[in-house]
């Protein structure tokens, strides 16, 4: 069996970002694994602009930000496979990997990043009451259809969500000559970003309806129309509010759902963000197995997911190094407003400082975010607006760090 | 007053604008210059693509090279529409130039080898 320093499952932009900053720190011996043709992951699909801000300073597309970690993954050269899948992986780090030309192979890792990206809610995570006919499908799919291959996916169009990726393909299709009559959100605000309903819905005249979903849908064969009906505060269906509308296609962007299935067997807790929990070096609750990008808390921009993958390399190689500290643990808590909170612990021995990522469970307006441990408040942060939609960062130095015993937690307090 | 969303960032800052051109509610100069000439001349760039004639069921990704009147958005995309390229492609190759006579040009943004 062949032994590998490091395995990174993933070739998207996570893999890419933990395998360059592991090979810096001078790990040779790394291999990425990439189930698609391509190293990239979804970027390869998300062919509009406004990716790396934060890492480049300039606003590009997903394939031109993808391509310059290729290039390095190419310079460094770190060795990959694609067209491959992890299939199995055991606590001791013994790796089955599929690949469609070479067949199976088992390795032996002595770390591991799991880097596996995220999935979307489909129609069966909603339950949308009705016919079971053609032509829903989620934004995702939708997307590589259009952008890879070249197939528009119906004529007339209602998008149930409106979280980003529903926003950004309202716009690719009504491009393609798609008439997208109305995005509709169960919620009483969009989970969107303002400069994607900006520049994706209103640019387009596309109506964005909130507080209504779908109630029923329609169809024989393919879908003929939807049924949109108001909701209440408790997400109950108001009778009398219907809207009928006639439709080929209903596309659904209802979220999307950390992707670690390989950490079912191998009894890895998960945490409130459906991802591995963490510590501050992205390292599950196993010695040795990392994790990082969507696969350990969906994030909204590429940038902060290339970010946490450097975190997660970084933490591989001082692991390989025997160098990652390792002491009583500091248990971080999110409360009051805060869904969750990345990492979930923190080792007491830890000598850098630490970032701590969270979201709100509803917008909020002039709050503090308290950071206290043990009853004695650690940091006092004021934030004008906080809105689920938006991944917050704190960082604590390694001076605040200190005044920290053995719990932290994290909550928000009306101004 | 008009009010509108900064598209600059994922800030989305909410931009006012009074008759005499202040603008208020930028969190940067960008916020200023966007709310200016959405305004005066509102400008977008293009992300499209365009067939890969030498390979099967399979598009590469391209973009403006700059920005183009909102008003003509649907006009690029039918030229869009109308071109293809053989692969390997490479980020930054001009499919086609000065498009409408916009004075800007078609730019491949993948990689197809």
């Amino acid at each position: 069996m062949r032994t590998i320093d490091l395995l990174i499952i993933g070739g998207g932009s996570a893999g890419m970002a933990a395998a360059i900053q592991a090979k810096k720190e001078g790990i040779d011996d790394i291999l990425i694994v990439e189930r698609d043709e391509n190293l990239g992951g979804i970027l390869n699909q998300c062919i509009h602009n406004g990716f790396g801000l934060t890492e480049f300073k300039e606003e590009l597309t997903g394939p031109e930000y993808l391509s310059r970690f290729v290039k390095q993954v190419e310079e460094l050269k770190i060795p990959y496979m694609t067209n491959s899948m992890v299939i199995d992986m055991t606590k001791d780090k013994i790796v089955t990997i599929s690949n469609k030309d070479k067949g199976v192979e088992i390795v032996q890792a002595k770390a591991i990043v799991m880097a596996t990206g995220c999935y979307e809610r489909g129609a069966g995570a909603i339950q949308i009451p009705g016919d079971r006919c053609a032509g829903i499908i989620t934004a995702g799919t939708a997307q590589k259809y259009l952008n890879i291959h070249g197939y528009l996916c119906g004529k007339r169009i209602v998008i149930l969500g409106s979280g980003d990726i529903g926003l950004i393909m309202a716009r690719r299709l009504t491009l393609e000559g798609a008439k997208v009559i109305c995005v509709s959100e169960i919620m009483p605000y969009s989970n969107g970003l303002n400069r994607n309903i900006a520049q994706c819905l209103n640019d387009y005249n596309i109506p964005l309806y909130l507080s209504r979903s779908v109630s029923k849908v329609i169809g024989k064969d393919r879908l003929e129309k939807v049924i949109l009906s108001a909701v209440d505060e408790k997400m109950q269906f108001i009778p009398g509010t219907e809207m009928e509308i006639e439709c080929d296609t209903l596309i659904l962007s209802v979220g999307l759902i950390p992707y670690i299935s390989l950490l079912d067997n191998i009894d890895c807790p998960a945490s409130s963000t459906k991802g591995a929990k963490v510590n501050e070096h992205m390292e599950t609750m196993i010695p040795g197995i990392f994790s990082c990008g969507n696969c350990l808390h969906v994030h909204d921009v590429v940038d902060f997911v290339t970010d946490e993958g450097r975190l997660a390399g970084h933490g591989a190689a001082m692991y390989l190094k025997g160098k990652l500290a390792r002491g009583n643990k500091i248990v971080v808590t999110p409360k009051d407003g805060i869904s969750y909170v990345v990492p979930q612990e923190i080792n007491r021995d830890n000598q850098e400082d630490v970032t701590f990522k969270f979201r709100v469970r509803t917008p909020v307006k002039d709050v503090w975010l308290i950071i206290e441990s043990n009853g004695q408040q650690v940091a006092k942060i004021m934030k004008p607006v906080l809105i689920p939609s938006e991944m917050v960062m704190v960082k604590l130095s390694k001076d605040k760090l200190d005044l920290i015993k053995d719990e932290v937690t994290l909550r928000l307090e009306a101004r | 007053m008009k009010e509108f969303t900064c598209i600059i960032c994922p800030r989305g800052c909410r931009l006012s604008v009074d008759d005499n051109m202040n603008v208020t509610g930028n969190f940067c100069p960008r916020g200023k210059q966007y709310a200016v000439s959405e305004l005066t001349n509102p400008v977008r760039t293009i992300t499209s693509s365009v067939r890969v004639n030498n390979r099967e069921d399979l598009l590469v990704s391209v973009k403006t090279s700059g920005s183009i009147p909102k008003g003509k958005i649907f006009e690029v995309m039918e030229e869009i529409n109308k071109l293809s390229v053989s692969a390997p492609t490479r980020i930054g190759d001009v499919v086609a130039s000065n498009i409408l006579g916009l004075g800007v040009d078609i730019l491949i943004t993948k990689n197809i080898d």
